[in-house]
């Protein structure tokens, strides 16, 4: 099971880097999406993944049963989610708004913040 | 079925906590708690930016406590919840941290009172002064938690708010630079968490003490080198490293002054502070093996910094190229990893800090005063005011590393530091890149304050706003420079914690708790 996650993650991670990698900042934003949900899977997949034993603790025990998964990373994926989800609608609307304001989502053309056409540095008075 | 009867203490604490304790939480509770309050006095904008003065100054005497605390006691751990570490989510503080956190609170006063004149009506309505207190709750978050997913939250936190900060105003350059900064510093922190998803896989806990006391034993059985690698590449972008720098001078020049300025002196160095803490004090073994290629990145990150000011005309693009040069000063003493040179990257962070909030702040009253950021059209600045020129040619001799001013120090225990261990070419590379920054910097001087400006500058008054800030912060970095004893020894001591973690793990788990 944990290697079919490992060979799922990895592509995970090869779809967003290769998406990433692109010029259109569209594709860059599905890249991060995807990004993302590999890294939870990665996080899922280290707090071991069984459905066999319930990470409950039985009564007149201290601690969970081994071979129960871990409960702790769960909660990490939990946090994680929240976060990217909304770094990802505030990079859509950001993307969107880019969009507008210089008319293109090719990351090549955007020059407003550095000018293509830059005067040189001065070299003397 | 009768309740089992448990014994409390031995998983959480039962002893109240002492008051000095509260200390090492109260700075992020004040940010988040005035955050949230200015967020609904959003209407009344001038008593907003009151409010989150007096916030600032207080965050500044919270820290100063801090810091005189963890000086006088050793590193002091508070635990949310009362659960007993590694259960409990643990702000641990030690000299670093503090160190950190006050520099920062310094340089977050600077640019408030700055900001003051600085952002207009709208931008304040827009949320300048929440956005502020809440980056200032990730920034000293990040720097006062002990528990490695909480550093990730942190990051977030101050993440989020420095978006908000960047687009204030939505003009197209801000657009364009905040897409780049957000999208590259998204990836860094998500680079980031995978490391610490692999790093609780092969640790089973997120706690730094108890990880730091763990490596040496784990080195030869996890994927600790994987580890490093991720946190360094992850790291090195959040601090713009040399090949992962570029998103640095594309959008730190976008946005309102007080906005660059607090950018400059804090984002990257919180980069710098998680590169320092995860590489030295949790993975010291993989630090030594990394170290040539951490110190080939500082070495090329110094010359790329000093070679990129030396070829910019934008005023505000050429500190950014400053920032990144002194980056690589830091990374050399993280590379070299001895006492001295530790000391000396903490130092260099310090000064940093206090200096690139400086410069930002400067060159905002450069451009105010000379109408443009571009040093082909500056000019005439030295014979409209001769205070502003003295002040400005101090904070860029800084910035160079000339004495007597605060750069020098760092410089000399780095070189030093390169010396001792015999690394020759990384002394001559921080030497290099000073060289080649103080004729970037000289060119600043030449072309906006010596060169006479066609017709004459009119007079301008430069209102308290700018003029606190900027001789506050010009009469520390004298002040350092002239006087580093004691800084010198709150370096050395903050680096002496990083090297040996043990009373930073004693705080977390004295004798006889549970792990």
């Amino acid at each position: 099971m944990e290697a079919l996650f490992a060979i799922l993650v990895g592509l995970f991670f090869s779809a967003a880097v290769y998406l990433i990698l692109s010029r259109f900042s569209i594709r860059m934003m599905l890249g991060i999406a995807i990004l993302g949900n590999s890294v939870n899977l990665l996080i899922f997949t280290a707090g071991r993944l069984t459905r066999v034993v319930p990470p409950i603790i039985p009564a007149g025990a201290d601690m969970l049963p081994s071979g129960a998964a871990n409960p702790l990373p769960q909660a990490l994926i939990l946090t994680a989610i929240v976060i990217s989800f909304s770094f990802l609608a505030f990079l859509l609307v950001l993307t969107y708004r880019a969009y507008q304001e210089l008319g293109t989502d090719d990351t090549t053309r955007m020059h407003d913040a550095e000018p293509e056409d830059r005067p040189l540095p001065p070299l003397g008075y | 079925m009768a309740a089992p009867v448990t014994d409390l203490s031995a998983a959480m604490v039962t002893a109240p906590v002492p008051p000095a304790h509260w200390l090492a939480i109260l700075p992020v509770v004040l940010c988040i708690s005035l955050g949230a309050l200015l967020l609904m006095l959003r209407s009344l904008p001038r008593l907003q930016a009151w409010i989150a003065i007096a916030g600032l100054v207080v965050l500044l005497l919270l820290d100063a406590a801090l810091l005189q605390q963890v000086v006088g006691h050793g590193p002091l751990t508070m635990v949310m919840g009362r659960w007993l570490p590694p259960f409990g989510i643990a702000f641990t503080v030690d000299v670093f941290s503090a160190l950190m956190a006050l520099a920062a609170a310094v340089a977050a006063l600077a640019a408030g009172i700055y900001a003051l004149s600085d952002t207009t009506e709208s931008g304040r309505r827009y949320g300048f002064f929440p956005l502020l207190m809440l980056l200032m709750a990730g920034v000293t978050g990040a720097f006062l938690t002990g528990d490695i997913f909480n550093l990730y939250v942190w990051f977030e936190v101050l993440l989020i708010s420095s978006f908000g900060l960047l687009i204030l105003g939505s003009e197209r350059a801000q657009i364009d630079g905040a897409l780049k900064y957000a999208v590259l510093n998204l990836i860094a922190t998500t680079l980031f968490l995978i490391a610490v998803g692999i790093l609780y896989a092969s640790f089973g806990t997120l706690n730094m003490a108890d990880i730091a006391e763990r490596a040496a034993a784990l080195s030869g059985t996890a994927p600790l080198m994987t580890l490093a690698c991720l946190f360094l590449l992850a790291f090195a972008m959040k601090a713009a490293a040399f090949p992962v720098n570029f998103w640095l001078p594309a959008s730190y020049h976008t946005p309102r002054i007080a906005v660059s300025a607090l950018f400059a002196g804090l984002l990257t160095k919180v980069g710098i502070y998680a590169l320092l803490r995860v590489l030295v004090m949790l993975l010291p073994a993989e630090r030594d093996e990394l170290s040539l290629l951490i110190a080939v990145v500082g070495a090329l990150t110094v010359l790329v910094g000093a070679l990129g000011a030396l070829a910019e005309t934008d005023l505000r693009r050429l500190l950014g190229y400053v920032v990144i040069s002194g980056i690589g000063n830091m990374l050399i003493g993280a590379a070299l990893g001895t006492a001295e040179g530790l000391g000396g990257a903490v130092f260099y962070a310090l000064h940093s800090v206090v200096l690139m909030t400086a410069l930002y702040l400067l060159a905002g009253e450069a451009g105010r005063r000379g109408g443009s950021f571009s040093l082909a059209a500056l000019g005439g600045l030295y014979r409209q005011n001769g205070w502003f020129a003295a002040i400005s040619l101090m904070l860029l001799l800084a910035a160079c590393g000339l004495p007597p001013f605060s750069g020098f120090w760092p410089k000399v225990l780095l070189v030093k530091a390169s010396l001792d261990v015999g690394a020759w070419w990384l002394a001559g590379t921080i030497l290099l890149g000073g060289f080649l920054l103080t004729i970037a910097c000289g060119r600043v001087f030449l072309f906006a304050y010596w060169r006479p400006a066609s017709p004459a500058l009119p007079p301008v008054r430069t209102g308290w706003t700018a003029g606190l800030p900027l001789a506050a912060l010009t009469i520390l970095v004298i002040g350092i420079g002239l006087l580093p004893e004691q800084l010198l020894q709150l370096a050395r001591s903050a680096a002496d914690g990083l090297a040996d973690p043990s009373a930073y793990i004693f705080s977390v788990f004295p004798e006889g708790t549970i792990r």
